[in-house]
């Protein structure tokens, strides 16, 4: 087994006319933690998008442990796999998003569980001892029974999570995950995605937390208009950005 | 006044042995209209926005036309204007298939705002822990569009009820046809209509009851959306 689990390559996607990916080439071994930032519009969200197949990529290809996700080759030729087998790649990937999207209809332990159970055929009981288990690990384990209305946007996202893990990912997403909370709620959902990297998962981060991408980050992407316009270890991209892009970029966010 | 109802004392116990298996054909018949529009209508919603594009046309047309062609005119087409083509249906078979077929049109549309009322995103969260599409449709999408249906759904349930008095134009023996014979028969029309009037009240109130109280059950409680 090779250790690069995800290969994301040389990937466009384009909306009609709107090329918002421009060929986007990148790799995260096993345990990787990356961090991807740039201005709004640059394409952070379409790229962690295409890689569960959320979006489909105009061409280009991702790779998950080795495994072509969402396609298949028949002799030289990509095609399209099935629905079936695409629901089972994203299986693999956690994926967090801006807004929760919780299912209101759904308590907390039931939004962590109908994954399990629905996806992998898990007993009720066992998926409800599971979902215990993910909530707990948020810090919930007080409010599993709550609907999504009753918490706040932080025990929401923390939910979300919750419901992310469960699915026991080879991999998480997070598209700015605290961008919709109010100030005083990022700290706990912080916290928790910390702790999930302290625990050595792989994770892509989308984020405008410089600090916290500083802090957990292996690899920092610095995107721009549709490409990367550079790489590094944090200390590098953010102390000593080679690009003046990056350099307009960042002072332009401490300067707020 | 009191003459007036002496002729109901006098008359019901003739009539009432008439009017009950009206009242059963009735219920009959609705029930059944209803069952297949809204099985239809749920279909024709998502047609109407599959990727497939001969189905997306179909459903589309089909609401489109339905819509646009008095029931009568639906009922009066399977009940005489299949009989060329060697089809003959009976005038209950034909009533609830075409009280059904125009209802469907209507409920799509009903279906599709309540489906378009549920966030994109509700779906993607679904698709992202894996769930097929028709997982995510059957566990995520549909449950919350339900709630935002309801109360429109059980509406035309109502207006169904009372649409299927037209049945008795192709003679399906539900209750106006029953009260169209009974007021012939004993020349007493505003006896026999006041009546069945008050009959098909009984019958729609309380739905329109359980409409209100479900609609403010479903404004007051969860929200749908994100
Ligand atoms: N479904 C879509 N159809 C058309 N255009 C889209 C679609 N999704 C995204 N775009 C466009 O693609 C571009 C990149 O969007 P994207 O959401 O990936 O940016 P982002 O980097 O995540 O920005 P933000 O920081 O604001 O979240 C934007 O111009 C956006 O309008
Ligand atoms: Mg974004």
């Amino acid at each position: 087994m090779s250790d690069i689990l995800l290969r994301i390559e040389d990937v466009i996607k384009s909306f009609d006319e709107l090329e918002v990916l421009k060929g986007i080439s990148l790799e995260l071994k096993r345990g990787e933690k990356i961090a991807i930032i740039g201005p709004s519009g640059s394409g952070k969200s379409t790229l962690l998008r295409t890689i569960n197949y959320l979006e489909i990529p105009t061409s280009g290809h991702i790779y998950l442990d080795g495994e072509l996700v969402g396609e298949k080759q028949v002799e030289e030729k990509f095609v399209r796999t099935s629905e079936k087998m695409l629901a089972r790649f994203r299986a693999q990937i956690g994926m967090v998003f801006q807004g929760f999207y919780l299912w209101p209809h759904l308590n907390a332990i039931e939004n962590v569980a109908i994954g399990p159970q629905k996806v992998r055929g898990i007993s009720k009981e066992k998926a409800f001892a599971l979902a215990e288990e993910m909530l707990a690990k948020v810090h919930l384990d007080h409010k599993i029974k709550e609907y999504p209305e009753r918490l706040s946007g932080g025990q929401q996202q923390r939910v979300a999570i919750a419901r992310a893990l469960a699915q026991e990912p080879k991999l998480m997403l997070f598209d700015e995950p605290t961008s919709a909370l109010d100030p005083e709620l990022v700290g706990e959902v912080l916290k928790v995605i910390h702790e999930l990297a302290d625990e050595g998962r792989s994770m892509v981060l989308v984020t405008h937390e410089i600090g916290f991408a500083r802090e957990v980050a292996d690899v920092v992407y610095f995107m721009d208009e549709g490409v990367i316009v550079e790489y590094g270890p944090p200390e590098q991209v953010f102390e000593k950005p080679r690009q003046t892009r990056t350099k307009a970029f960042l002072s332009q966010l401490f300067s707020h | 006044m009191i003459e007036f109802f002496k002729l109901y004392y006098e008359h019901l116990p003739a009539w009432w042995p008439q009017i009950v298996p009206a009242i059963g054909n009735t219920i009959g018949l609705t029930a059944g209209a209803y069952m297949l529009a809204v099985v239809l209508g749920l279909i024709l919603a998502v047609g109407k926005t599959s990727k497939i594009g001969p189905f997306r046309w179909f459903c589309t047309g089909y609401i489109e036309v339905v819509r646009g062609i008095p029931s009568l005119a639906i009922l009066f087409l399977l009940y005489f204007g299949l009989v060329p083509l060697g089809i003959v249906l009976d005038a209950f078979t034909a009533g609830f298939i075409g009280l059904g077929l125009s209802g469907s049109a209507y409920i799509a549309e009903v279906f599709r705002a309540g489906l378009e009322a549920v966030h994109k995103g509700q779906r993607e969260a679904a698709l992202a822990v894996g769930m097929t599409p028709f997982a995510s449709f059957r566990y995520i999408t549909l449950p919350q569009a339900i709630r935002v249906v309801l109360p429109p759904l059980l509406n035309m349930l109502i207006m169904l009820l009372k649409d299927s008095s037209i049945c008795s134009l192709i003679s399906t023996p539900e209750l106006m046809l029953r009260a169209k014979d009974l007021a012939s028969e004993y020349f007493l029309p505003m006896h026999v209509y006041l009546l069945i009037g008050v009959l098909y009240f009984a019958l729609a109130f309380p739905l329109s009851l359980l409409a209100k109280m479900v609609q403010k059950r479903m404004s007051s409680s969860r929200r749908v959306t994100e």
